[in-house]
């Protein structure tokens, strides 16, 4: 079935940053999570970056770049007035230890219950490779998905147990796709907002798992 | 007169040996200490085991010693990058062993090993396939992970400055991983790209002690200047 106004990337970072407060301390993934920035406009919000930064800004204009300030993707970054550096244990003291208000981390599925399978698709001869996800997934206060409702394929990203690796167990507080923003709850799966041109009854026979209106 | 500096890389690397178990610092190539890697290629060592956060890029530092065949076993949280192909095609021959090990576990368990703490329990990785068989325990309600210090017999890492003394700063994102392994060596060997006279280092913005250091070396201007591979 071809699917009307569903939200483009950069719309469902837009929609990841309207969600955003002020003063909230932020990590956003590696990937499409990283267009967030683009849309917080003039709310003071604190990157954290884990390879050692708070206070991260944008891309260094050409030429400005420094290869001692790198994001955790190691693309060039600057560091805004107020910023600061710290080593990996401090970092990752922060999320763990619940300093960190938000992550935002792109998926390749969820599960009703906010299981997350982010970082190893398991198939044979792929190489795991972790990083900060697991910690992220873990360690920050509320960790928003932010991925497309459907594989390329088409199968439903939203699912009664995860067929991945997991990333973390029960994680996730909500999901951000380009269909529909969805909260983690005790009961299942509950839609906050349909983004595209659906009715509830259709977006349900997308997902892999009963919704709740 | 106490001095820890070292006049070339080959004396600051000495006693390095076959098995020897290695902190190599750097996030990417940020913090790389390259020259060092360099000088430790020239050594040829076999069957080291290396700690570091990544598995080399493209073919210099890291990527070079496992391309030069001295190690036998990486532990590390992110292995697979875009140009990591020496280690992905060592890797897949079943040339080299890999333990995968979550950033921030990697991180505590360098912090814990130069910190005296005998193991810790860390929420990170419950209920994955990175935590298989270990121990684990539910304190106040949460599960954790029971994670091993990672101890080693030596630290490369890279500074910004250093003194006599062995004490440190570093610049900007490269300080990753430098400051907690230097901790968790035996021997901690430093490149920095300038020794000062003690004094010099602000006390109130030495970030690694002395304490932690046993051997520094200038590299001048390594940052902008990388340093040709012989492969």
């Amino acid at each position: 079935m071809t699917i009307n106004k569903k939200l483009s990337r950069a719309e469902m970072a837009q929609r990841v940053a309207a969600d955003i407060q002020e003063g909230a301390y932020v990590n956003l993934g590696i990937g499409a999570p990283t267009l967030v920035a683009n849309y917080l406009g003039d709310k003071e919000v604190f990157l954290h970056s884990e390879n050692g930064l708070l206070g991260m800004g944008p891309s260094p204009a050409p030429g400005e770049e420094d290869d001692d300030l790198i994001n955790a993707g190691k693309q060039h970054v600057t560091l805004l007035t107020g910023g600061a550096y710290f080593h990996h244990a401090d970092s990752f003291s922060m999320m763990r230890g619940g300093h960190l208000d938000i992550a935002v981390l792109g998926a390749f599925q969820v599960s009703v219950k906010g299981d997350l399978a982010n970082w190893h698709t398991g198939a044979e001869g792929s190489i795991p490779a972790v990083g900060g996800a697991m910690d992220l997934a873990t360690g920050a206060r509320q960790v928003f998905v932010m991925m497309d409702h459907l594989t390329k394929t088409g199968e439903s990203k939203l699912v009664p147990a995860c067929t991945y690796p997991l990333t973390g167990i029960g994680c996730v507080s909500r999901i951000y796709t380009d269909l529909a923003v969805l909260d983690v709850t005790p009961d299942g799966l509950k839609v906050v907002e349909i983004c595209a041109d659906l009715s509830f009854e259709a977006l349900q026979a997308l997902s892999g798992v009963p919704l709740i209106e | 007169m106490i001095d820890k500096t070292h006049s070339s890389i080959a004396s600051a690397l000495a006693g390095i040996t076959d098995g020897s178990t290695l902190l190599i610092g750097g996030f990417g190539n940020a913090g790389m200490p390259s020259a060092l890697i360099d000088g430790l290629i020239a050594l040829r060592p076999r069957e080291l085991t290396i700690i570091s956060n990544n598995a080399g890029n493209g073919d210099t530092g890291l990527a070079a010693l496992l391309k030069a065949g001295c190690v036998r076993k990486i532990i590390c949280s992110f292995p697979r990058q875009s140009d990591s192909y020496v280690f992905d095609a060592l890797y897949r021959a079943g040339e080299i062993e890999l333990e995968v090990v979550p950033q921030g576990n990697l991180a505590e368990r360098i912090r814990a090993a130069g910190s005296g703490i005998g193991a810790f329990f860390s929420p990170t990785g419950y209920g994955t396939l990175l935590a298989e068989g270990k121990e684990t325990r539910e304190i106040d309600g949460r599960q954790y992970v029971l994670e091993m210090p990672l101890h080693a017999d030596f630290a490369l890492i890279k500074a910004h400055r250093g003194d006599r003394w062995g004490n440190l700063t570093y610049r900007k994102a490269a300080r990753n991983f430098g400051p907690i392994m230097a901790m968790a060596a035996k021997t901690a060997i430093v490149q920095v790209d300038q020794i000062v006279e003690l004094g010099e280092l602000d006390p109130e913005h030495i970030i690694t002690p002395g304490i932690f250091v046993q051997r520094v070396v200038a590299v001048p201007d390594a940052t902008t200047a990388p340093i040709a591979h012989a492969s």
